[in-house]
This record gives C-alpha cells, structure tokens and sequence, in this order.
C-alpha cells in the first residue's frame, strides 16, 4: 500500500484546517457578546427567538403551547401599540435535557442562538464560566434591576438563575422534595396515617414493617447511574443535607468523608437489608418504573419532588394516575440524619432545582429580549401557563393564587422551600454528581460503604486532576 | 429420498424455522403497539384501537418529519449513488498512486466524523459557512461521512465488470462518457440501488447530525421521535409505536421495491 | 485462483487492494485517461475533504487540548499534549469498554453476524423461493428499520415485567438487560446486522460454479466436506472483506447506548457510548476527541490485519 499520495493530501488538508482554526479561534466569547446594552433599542422592526426544551405535542408540551399561543401573540400585540413591528418565533426542541443543553451550548459559542433561552438552574454556573451568559446587568444594563417582578421572587429561589452573587436571567419556578407514602399499606403494616419521621432510622423502621407486606418494595430512594441526575437530587444530596455536610464549601468538594459514608450506609441498609429493589435502580427506565410501581400500590415510602403529585399521579392527567391521590398518598419532610443535624441545626432537609430564562449576550435587541422576558415572567403570563393547575412559580403573589387549592403543594411552599437547599451551580458539578451515582450504584450492587466511598474519592480526583480541591476525613 | 436425507431435509427446516422465529420476534412490537389503546412494553394482541394514529396525525411534527426525512435521505442518496459511481469508476479503471492507501485512510476517518465528539469541529465549519440550520447542511455532512464506504463498495462493482464490454464498446467508436452511460451503468445498476439503499437506511435513522445541525428548520423523524414524551418526561408510547410504525414503512417499501426492481444483491461485486 | 473459474472475477480479484498479482491491473479499458478520471473523482473528493477530512483533522486536534463544551475551559482550552491520552490508558473505564467492545465486535460481528449470515445463505439455496422470500425480508427489516424504532423493539421484547422474551421463556421478571447486559447487546447486533453478511454470501456461494459442487457430489463428498473443500476455499475472500466492513462498523456502533444506554454501571459501555457519555453528559469533548482517534487506531489495527490475511491468501 502506498501512502505517500494520502500523506501529500493530508498534509494539505491540515494545512487548511490549521489556518481554519486560527481564524475560528477557541470559541467562547461567540462574536458580538455583550456590547451596548442599548443598541437596537429603538429598531421599530425586531425580531426576537425564545428557545426551551420543549415541543408541541411532544415533551413540555404545555409550556410550549404558551409560547406559541399566548406569549408570542400577546407580547407582539404589546409591542405593536407601542409601535413596534415584532417577529417572535419559537425555537422548539423536546429532547433529553443533556442532549439540549449540548444544542444551546453549541448555539452560543459560535454567536448564536435564541435571544432568551431557557436553561435549567444548575447550568448557569458552567455557562457563565464559558462566557456564553453574561450577567443580566451587562447585558441590558440598569433596566436589569428597575423590574418590579424581582420583589415578588424569593431570595432562595432567586439562586436559581445566579451565580458568583451575580443574576443571569429570572428563575422561572422551583421545587422540592418530601417523601410520599402509602397510607394503605402503611395501615396494613400498622403504621399511622399521619407519619412524620424524625430522623433516618425511623424511616428504616418504617421500611421494616412495610417488609412484612408481600409484593411491596418499602423504599424507593434513587440510586445508580441509570437514574442520573434523580439519583442525586432524590437520594444522595437530601441525604448529605441531613448530616449539614454541603458537597462544595469554599470552591472545595466533598470527597471520601463521614458524611459520604454516612449517605452511602443508608443506602446499604435499604438496599442490602431487602428494604428496596436493586435491579430496578439499575434498570434505564427505573424511575418511570417506579413510579408505576408506587401508583399501583408497591411501593411504601418514594423520595420524590412535588412534581410527583402534580404530575405523575395526578388522578386524571398523570402518567401513573391514582385515582385515589388525595386521600392515599400522605407526604412527610425528610428528616435530618438525627433531630437537629441538619443545616443551621435543622430537624428537616429537602432540595430543590428549577429552571431560568436568561438573554443571549449575543442578542441584537437587548432591550426588546428583557421586555420580553418580563412579560413572559409576569404575574398574568404565569397564571396563563398554568391555565388553572397547580405549580410551584418563582413569583410569590401567582404562588398564593393558584396553590391555594392544592394542600400538598401549599406545604412545600410554606414548609419546604424555607428548609430547602440548591446544588452547586459550577462547573465541575455534572461530574461530581456522577461520581456520587457511581458509588451509590456501586453499594446498590453489593460493595460495602466505605469501598464505595473510596472509589469515589479516587473518581473525583481524576474529575478534578488531583486532591487539592477535595475535603476528606 | 433416503432416510438420511430426510433428516438433513428436517433438520434444514428446523433450523430455518428457528433463525425466522429469532429475526421475527421483536418485530411483533411494532405490529400490535400501534393498534393498542393502551400500549405497553409487552407484546400482547392489542385491545384495538386507531386512536394512537389520530394523535399522531394531530402532533404538528409527525407528519412533515416524516417530509424531512425523505428530503435528506433522497438528497444524500443522489449525491453519494453519483459522485460515489463517478469516483469509483475512475478509481476502478485508471491507477492512481496511493489509490488504495487514501480509501482506507478515507474510510477509518469516517468513523470518527460519525462519532460524538466531532460535533463541535463539524457545527463551527457549518456556522462558518452559513450552512447550519439548513436542510442543505445536514445533506453535505452525511454525504461526505458516507462517500469513503459507498466508493470501497461500488469500486468492487466496478471491478467486477469485464473490461471486455468497454473494449468492444470502443471498438465500435464510443466515446468513454457514452461507454459510461450504454455499457457501465446499466451493468452496474444493481450495485447503485444496492447503495441507493444503503444509503437511505443510513441517512433515515441518522439522529446526531440533523439534531447538532438543525434549529427553527423542520426537523426529520429520527429527531422527532425522541420528542414524544409525556407531560414530564415519560415515553409516550402510544404516540412512539404508531409514529414507528408510519416510519418505518417508507424504507421497508423502498427496499421492496428496489429489489422486485433491481434486484437488492451484491451481485459480483465486494470481492477481493 | 485456480478456483476462479467465471470470468467477471478475475479482473476484480486484479484490480485488488494489492499491486501484486497481475500486470493489467486497473486496465483503462474505456480510454479514460488520468486527467477525465480526476475529473470523476473530484466531486467526491470535494465534498470528503470538506465535510469529512477537515472536521475530523479538527477532531484530532481537540484531542490534544482540555477543550470543554462548557466551564471554563471552553473559553480558553489549553493544549495538554498527550495527557488525554496518557489518562485514557490509565483510565479503568476506557479499559473496561475497549474490552467490551471487543466482546461486541468478537461476539456480535464475527461470531454472530457472519456465521448465521452464512448459514443463512448456505441453507436458502435448498429451499422454495418463497420461504427463501419471507425469511429474507425479515433479515432485511432487522437492517433497514430506524435504530430509534430497533431499540424499542428490543427494549419491549427484553423488558423486565411484561417482554416477550420473558412470557415465552416463562420466566418473569427476568432483568435480561441488567443480569446479562452485554450478552443482550451481542445478540441484539447479531439480530441487527445479519443481512449485509447474509447478502454478500449469497452473492459469493452464487459465483461458485455448479460443476465444482456436482463434481465433488459424484466423487461422495458429504455436505460438509463439499463446504470445506469447495466452497469455504472459494469464499474466503468475500469472508475476510466481510469481517472487515462489519468489524469497523460494529466497533463504532451506537445503537448499544439505546437499549442499554452503556449500564448499568457501565457494563454494556462499548467505546462509542463512552464516547458520548464523556463528550455530551460529561462535556468533555477534549478528552472524548483523544478516546476517538484511539478508536481510530485500533481500528487501523483491524484493518491491517484483515488486509495482511487477505495478502497471504494471493501468495
């Protein structure tokens, strides 16, 4: 074979991409990022995209419905008395959350992109550190801070779409996590209706007596990596917040630890002890599964989010409908690991996550694409999105409106929230949270605590290439 | 027929029976899911219904991906049938030096551009020149992912015809673009359809490079299949196993009419 | 060559990946010429330096930096020189999954595919065309079905509670995908991917000429001795080219990553989903890059061997 012609031919070809990629450079600032936040702004003709992880028909359908039929419509109605001609379109797309973040990643390190993405909270930290959001001062300038929405946002729920103390975008809503249970079989195993634990032997406890209950799995607490990011903010991380351990102080991680051994133990005692069902945390769609499981009566005690109740077994629209919800499924707050252990010498932890709306740096229209978020964000545009259900909003005044009929939520609006915690926003956090899965996958099928927590002491070392950001003891 | 032959000829069918029951098996999915009201993951005789095609027809994305899918499957197979037969004719007849080494080298660096971590190099070229979210874009892309394969197949087609065609063709006064067109091509016909069919079967269930390239265009139906999820994440399968069904028939009908038509075999072609 | 008795094989078997055997290889037989030939060629050539050669030298470019989709460094990547690759070498997962996908290439194309592809083709030759018909579809629609629509089919038919697999076998709530993730994933590509072999060795065993196996019959060869001393000797170029094309393409397969989605615990991850699970969940697309042109390597690796057995065969 020879070679010579294709090494001529290569050379060649990398020659070209050679100065190809001198002139693309490394990416990153994406072109016209973040420059007069006034420019465009008296364009009587704009055009502005709004991007989400959704899809007609298809995945958040009802989000993207709102878009399409009344925000878009009543935002150009707005902006036409005003004088302005306004093409708003919406860019849909539907897809795993990972695969979505990758398209939008894509989208603004080249310099483009929808002028108001929606991203998930937990992102904004890596987008920020890529310079593919600016902070919301920067972008549009002092009408960042003039909105009046802000004062109806909670400062907790406002972290959301903040980083390094900065905003980068509104928070859209929030969420938190209790533990669901069944009242019938907690009755068949002679446990109360009205069941608070205080501390996590007493869930075990639970779990013992549910044991006795044939055909039923006590406890649904996500583990493994097939559950991905569910496993840390349903399992590992209300857990850890229950030994008032945060998994970053200071810019550091939590690396082999008390704490981790502590979390990972609990695991070993439901899953070890036959208190929960190993295979389905390692099946791809275990999560769907157990929320079949648990409407139909096999499951004692899930760690869920209120997205659970609203959602999944909501008795008509739910995707694992229990006609009987309000009066079966009880929900307590996670105990801390004992009375008092958890953060600021809490009895009760919980998580929470969400979603925000932030502009593009690269926008033409900074200030149209801020108007237009604060119309999405309003109070009228919320209650549309809702159309009558029931969801945790940013906004405390929508809150108190469309909550007030659903007891479970009003709890974690009043109860939760004010307990709760966020992950992490950096970047090293999607990798960190992976790391924590693999050890409780790994404790899940058989390795003891400390093995696992070894393992991932050694996994986070190679995520961060070395120790020196890892606290252990 | 003797005793012993009979068993072989048992033994035969017994074999054959049992390799159909194994490709046939999964297949039963697609057949039921569709038509039941309320599809599961288990195979079972459904509890009729044609509801789940109605929400279909209803979903504003199913029906013009399906479009989609057809324009980058027909638009790939043109150029790569074309410019692969082209190319492979040349290769196959005039000795160019490093002919060989270059289509190897070609066909290994194909399996990286397929690959993940070719998406930023392959969105910032097309960013570049103004090619991204167009149905073009994602066309060139696949067309030069798959040309390497398509000219190592069709130049053993090429290989396979007698040279003693062209020569009498030549005798006789033609000129190489007419012995091109009267004499290669229809020997070869089968070897173009078999990588028209190749080709299209590729391109159709292709997610990575129209999800990567594509935004506000239509998106084809290898992409919008991953959207029918429920309000909160779950697989909707009643809309998922009609939408497969509707999918799949396209290709499924091209194949047989490509073979009744051309015959799909590799005929004497991938030899060596 | 002895064997090659048609005559459209010889100037195939000429024109050859090697320069060796014969002197009128590549004979321009159409009076061509070298300068209308690279006119033929390059259009293709066009569009495989643009769309193929330049992004994927990028590729290998990004292998040597610790480019990220997002975080800081995918503002200002830093060349690492070969750290990518020194990690990947050191990395128990990247060793896990180059092995597993060894299995897979092994089990599922070897094994799997090329060996039911023969039978296949072997044992349709005897029977009615219509049973020849209806088989041969099926194997086709295994092939032609969208993998998104395959990975369904193959998720219900595995799963756990109501799969068929599990209803016909009576044996509920198997977890085949979990206890036997890799086995489940071989078999599926087995199931997947029979009809290019079956093709091309029906196209093979139809090359072989009648009077060689009707020789052998007269002089009482068995059904077994006519396959090893006439037709395996005759088919085993087709063979090789075979288990080239589907090594390649079975090593850089990604549809394991729909069913299994490389778990649990990484134990069905072959190098194409650790691949993307480094580069899309993990962001690591420096990293990811260097795992590429690993694969790449190996296989090259796979390639020459093939070609090198090939070689031995014309000597």
């Amino acid at each position: 074979m020879a070679f010579s012609r294709t090494a001529r031919v290569a050379l060649a070809v990398t020659s070209v991409g050679a100065l190809a990629l001198a002139g693309c450079g490394g990416g990153g600032d994406g072109g016209t990022a973040a420059g007069d936040p006034q420019r465009g702004a008296d364009a009587k003709t704009i055009t502005l995209t709004i991007a989400g992880n959704a899809a007609q028909g298809g995945k958040n359908t009802r989000d993207a419905d709102w878009l399409v039929n009344y925000v878009i419509p009543e935002f150009t109605k707005q902006m036409a008395a005003e004088g302005v001609t306004a093409t708003v379109t919406f860019q849909p797309s539907g897809v795993d959350d990972e695969q979505y973040k990758t398209q939008q990643s894509l989208d603004m390190r080249s310099g483009g992109g929808a002028d108001i993405v929606a991203l998930d909270g937990i992102w904004v930290g890596e987008f920020a550190q890529a310079g593919y959001i600016k902070p919301l001062d920067e972008v549009v300038g002092a009408a960042a801070g003039e909105w009046d929405g802000w004062a109806q946002i909670p400062d907790s729920v406002e972290q959301l779409g903040s980083f390094e103390g900065k905003r980068y975008g509104v928070p859209t809503g929030t969420d938190g996590r209790v533990l669901f249970y069944n009242k019938d079989l907690f009755a068949k195993a002679g446990l109360p209706a009205q069941w608070q634990p205080a501390s996590w032997q007493e869930v075990l406890d639970a779990g013992a007596k549910l044991k006795a209950l044939p055909g039923v799995d006590p406890i649904q607490i996500n583990a493994g990596t097939a559950m991905g990011e569910a496993t840390t903010m349903q399992g590992v991380l209300p857990l850890l917040a229950g030994t008032a351990t945060p998994l970053n102080t200071d810019g550091k991680w939590l690396g082999d630890t008390q704490a981790v051994r502590d979390v990972l133990g609990f695991y070993q005692s439901v899953y070890g002890g036959g208190l929960g069902d190993p295979l389905l945390q390692q099946e791809a769609k275990g999560r769907d599964k157990s929320f079949q499981e648990f409407a139909a009566g096999q499951i004692g005690i899930l760690l869920e989010s209120d997205y659970f109740w609203r959602s999944v077994i909501e008795p008509t629209k739910g995707i694992a409908p229990m006609a009987d919800r309000d009066s079966v499924v009880g929900y307590a707050k996670i105990p801390a690991q004992q009375p008092g252990k958890g953060p600021n010498g809490q009895n009760f932890v919980s998580m929470s996550g969400g979603g925000m709306n932030a502009i593009n740096p690269g926008t033409d229209f900074p200030q149209q694409a801020w108007k237009l978020l604060q119309f999405i964000m309003s109070a009228d545009a919320q209650k549309a999105r809702l159309g009558g259900s029931a969801q945790i909003t940013a906004r405390d005044d929508v809150n108190a409106e469309v909550l007030a009929a659903d007891p479970m939520l009003s709890f974690v609006s009043k109860e939760v929230l004010p307990i709760t915690a966020y992950r992490p926003g950096l970047g090293e956090y999607p990798e960190v949270s992976k790391a924590l899965q693999e050890a409780t996958a790994a404790v899940v099928t058989g390795a003891a605590p400390a093995d696992a927590a070894k393992k991932y002491q050694s996994a986070l070392e190679g995520v961060l290439g070395g120790a020196d950001g890892i606290t252990t003891g | 027929m003797s005793p012993k032959e009979l068993v072989g000829r048992v033994g035969l069918y017994v074999l054959i029976s049992l390799i159909t029951v194994f490709m046939a098996l999964p297949v039963l999915w697609l057949l039921f899911a569709p038509f039941d009201a309320s599809p599961t993951l288990s195979t079972s005789l459904p509890d009729w219904t044609g509801r789940n095609f109605g929400e279909l027809l209803r979903n504003p994305d199913a029906l013009p991906s399906i479009g989609i899918s057809l324009v980058h499957a027909l638009g790939t197979m043109a150029l790569v049938t074309s410019f692969g037969a082209l190319a492979a004719y040349a290769l196959s007849r005039v000795k160019i030096p490093g002919r060989d080494g270059l289509l190897y080298a070609l066909l290994l660096l194909s399996s990286i551009i397929t690959g993940t971590a070719a998406m930023v190099p392959i969105f910032t070229l097309m960013t570049q020149i103004g090619l991204v979210d167009t149905q073009l874009g994602v066309v060139l892309v696949l067309t030069g992912g798959m040309l390497p394969t398509a000219i190592f197949i069709l130049k053993d087609f090429m290989d396979g015809i007698p040279r003693s065609y062209e020569e009498s063709a030549r005798v006789f006064g033609a000129s190489p673009l007419q012995i091109l067109r009267d004499v290669v091509l229809p020997v070869v016909r089968p070897g173009l359809a078999t990588i028209a069919v190749w080709t299209v079967v590729q391109v159709w269930g292709n997610f990575l490079t129209p999800f990567i390239l594509l935004r506000q265009a239509e998106r084809p139906a290898a992409v919008v299949v991953y959207t029918f999820y429920t309000e909160g994440g779950q697989a909707d399968l009643g809309l998922i196993s009609a939408f497969s069904l509707l999918y799949s028939i396209p290709v499924v009908a091209m194949y047989v009419f490509v073979n009744r038509r051309y015959g799909f075999r590799f005929h004497g072609g991938i030899k060596r | 060559m002895a064997l090659t008795a048609s005559p459209p094989a010889e100037p195939a078997e000429a024109a050859g990946v090697t320069k060796s055997p014969a002197p009128q290889a590549a004979t321009d037989a159409a009076g061509l010429g070298r300068a209308r030939a690279s006119v033929f060629v390059a259009p293709a050539l066009a569009l495989i330096a643009a769309f193929l050669v330049f992004p994927a030298l990028w590729t290998l470019y990004l292998g040597i930096t610790n480019y990220r989709l997002t975080g800081v460094a995918a503002l200002r990547p830093r060349v690492v020189g070969l750290d990518n690759y020194a990690r990947a070498l050191g990395d128990p997962e990247f060793l896990n999954s180059l092995w597993l996908t060894l299995l897979f290439v092994i089990g599922s194309a070897v094994i799997g595919q090329c060996v039911l592809g023969f039978v296949l083709a072997w044992t349709l030759r005897a029977v009615p065309r219509t049973v020849r018909t209806v088989v041969e579809l099926l194997v086709m629609l295994a092939w032609i079905l969208p993998s998104s629509v395959v990975a369904f089919l193959w998720i219900a038919l595995l799963d756990r509670d109501g799969g068929t697999l599990n209803v016909l076998l009576n044996t509920p709530g198997m977890a085949w995908l979990i206890e036997y993730p890799m086995l489940s994933v071989i078999i599926f590509n087995a199931w997947r991917g029979t009809a290019f072999s079956m093709l091309l060795f029906s196209a093979a065993l139809n090359g072989i000429p009648p009077s060689q196996l009707e020789t052998a019959r007269m002089v009482g060869a068995s059904g077994w001795q006519q396959l090893r001393d006439v037709v395996l000797p005759h088919v085993r170029g087709h063979i090789l080219t075979n288990l080239l094309l589907i090594s390649l393409w079975t090593f850089n397969d990604f549809s394991p990553f729909l069913i299994t989605a490389g778990g649990p615990n990484g134990r069905s991850e072959t190098l194409p989903v650790f691949v993307y699970n480094t580069a899309i969940p993990g962001g690591q697309l420096g990293f990811g890059s260097a795992v590429s042109l690993l694969m790449l390597l190996i296989n090259l690796v796979l390639a020459v061997v093939y070609l090198r057995l090939l070689k031995q065969r014309r000597a």
